[in-house]
């Protein structure tokens, strides 16, 4: 009975001993067979990733239905949940059209690349205080190096199509992958700071409050900045339908196109999972710490109420323009990240320096973090309003005469 | 931590073989009819005139050379981030100063008119 409550707390690891002593009981050498576990692990969790996008594709096509007043697919299944697995089939059939004179080895290599360089991320992701796949000391810097392989695969699918409107597309991928990686960056310097750490997991462990009550501009650029580089609408210029008929994946079709669209609807939940671990305190809540299983749970649970947040941004605002897009990301996110960073480390030193940190006095502590970013964002919003320009309508002719009852 | 940087080794492995294997699967179901006209270049209706690849007017380059200078500043910040707790305050300073000068730099491109989209 013991035995099975030890089990129930962490699947997982259960599942792995208990194959890890068969393997060993075999007379399989133990670096032999722990290094089959990492292999079977890494599997498990690529296949869950590519699996949950099933899930992802109907919850979204639901809320986008329900927010603009529609039903939403609800003829497969139960609330058309099996909705997706039709659709599968349709574009496992469907032909691949390669358009004459596309540089072959790029144009096959970009879906590819489009959805492993975001699945990459899942590998330093701590699912639970036990589960996860490899803790390293420089976990961040891993999820923003392997991120860039995601615009890779969208620049090289542009280039390599061979059509004029997929160049423009990846040109504005260039530009604005390129651009808001810095203020992302700067934005996921700030947890790293307060926990003095690079490892994703040790950051969930010094959340003893979320950080994102100590650094909320840090969070909101973060989540701001990630959005841009999924490419998604408000910042979904590198596909822009009205503009350049598809972006990027015009010449694409079958599954090629399909794993643009995997890799997409992926990174949307991946950054929302990335939110929730450094920022919403990742798979902390009540006794996740002796129930490893709870945390899974506690971290899906935050991830989704941000991907509710991601999706309400994508279908609530219109398209940006590109200059309105760049001057977003050069005039108002990247020196508000630059100041938010700087105030941030001197406060945070000073507060060390007289012994007030996050164990000792959580409440001052916070207390002065939120009211530090609550001057700097009013101090922005003063400095932005003062100098906005009016800008004059001009008038263009006289205005035109109106039809006038006759009368009597 | 070998272990944990074999584990990355074999899920960049697995990530590049996961998504490669249903685009091997699919091209084998589906159907191969190329044809002359199918294959053309799909843009807006007429032929696709002249060479894709010819030399583009990119109006962002300058963001590109902004961009390096951050990139490489960012690289540096990370260490000084974790090394917090063993730094004096002149350090942390000195770290923040680091941060300023960048800031005074960016101050001065939006200035000039460099982060203008023209």
């Amino acid at each position: 009975m013991n035995d099975f409550l030890e089990f129930v707390k962490d699947p997982v690891n259960g599942i792995a001993n208990w194959i890890f002593g068969l393997l060993t009981g075999w007379g399989m050498a133990p670096d032999l067979a722990g290094g089959l576990l990492k292999l079977v692990g890494a599997g498990v969790m690529c296949l869950f990733g590519l699996m949950l996008v099933i899930v992802l594709i109907w919850l979204e096509r639901k809320l986008y239905a329900r927010i603009q007043d529609r039903l939403g697919p609800n003829r497969v299944g139960w609330w058309g949940i099996l909705q997706t697995f039709p659709d599968m089939v349709k574009i496992f059939t469907k032909e691949y059209i390669t358009p004459k004179g596309a540089d072959i080895v790029p144009y096959n290599l970009a879906p590819i690349l489009a959805v492993s360089g975001v699945l990459a991320v899942w590998a330093v992701l701590p699912l639970s205080s036990t589960i996860y796949g490899a803790d390293l000391n420089v976990g961040v810097l891993y999820i923003v190096g392997v991120g860039a392989i995601g615009s890779l695969g969208i620049i090289l699918a542009g280039w390599a199509s061979n059509n004029k409107y997929a160049l423009v597309g990846a040109f504005r991928a260039v530009s604005q992958m390129v651009s808001y990686e810095v203020p992302m960056v700067l934005a996921l310097l700030v947890p790293v700071l307060l926990a003095r750490t690079m490892g994703v997991n040790s950051i969930v462990h010094a959340q003893s409050v979320w950080f994102i009550l100590v650094a909320p501009l840090a969070a909101l650029m973060f989540m701001l900045t990630s959005q841009a580089e999924v490419g998604r609408a408000p910042f979904d210029l590198l596909e822009a339908e009205s503009e350049i008929v598809a972006g990027f994946q015009v010449e694409y079709s079958g599954l090629k196109f399909g794993m643009f669209f995997v890799g997409e609807f992926l990174h949307a939940f991946t950054i929302s999972l990335l939110t929730a671990t450094l920022f919403l305190g990742g798979w902390r809540g009540p006794w996740a710490q002796e129930w490893p299983i709870l945390g899974v749970f506690y971290l899906f649970l935050k991830a989704a109420a941000v991907y509710f947040l991601v999706v309400l941004m994508r279908i609530a605002l219109p398209r940006f323009r590109i200059d309105q897009m760049l001057n977003f990301n050069w005039k108002v996110l990247t020196p508000l990240a630059l100041v938010v960073l700087m105030v941030t480390a001197l406060v945070e030193k000073i507060l060390f320096d007289a012994n007030i940190t996050l164990q000792s006095a959580p409440l001052g502590y916070v207390l002065v973090h939120l009211a530090i970013n609550a001057l700097i964002f009013a101090g922005y919003l003063w400095l932005a309003l003062s100098n906005q320009k009016q800008r004059e309508i001009p008038v263009v002719g006289k205005p035109r005469p109106t039809a006038v009852p006759p009368k009597p | 931590m070998p272990g944990d940087w074999l584990y990355i080794g074999l899920f960049l492995l697995i990530v590049a073989i996961f998504p490669g294997v249903p685009i091997l699967i699919a091209a084998f179901l589906a159907p191969r009819k190329p044809h002359p006209l199918k294959n053309q270049t799909y843009e807006c209706g007429i032929e696709t005139h002249g060479d894709t690849w010819v030399q583009f007017k990119a109006q962002y380059y300058i963001f590109a050379l902004v961009f390096l200078v951050f990139d490489v500043e960012l690289v540096f910040l990370f260490p000084w981030a974790v090394a917090f707790n063993q730094l004096s305050l002149f350090g942390v300073a000195a770290g923040v100063i680091f941060v300023l000068i960048l800031f005074v730099e960016l101050m001065i491109a939006w200035r000039k008119g460099l982060l203008e989209w023209v």
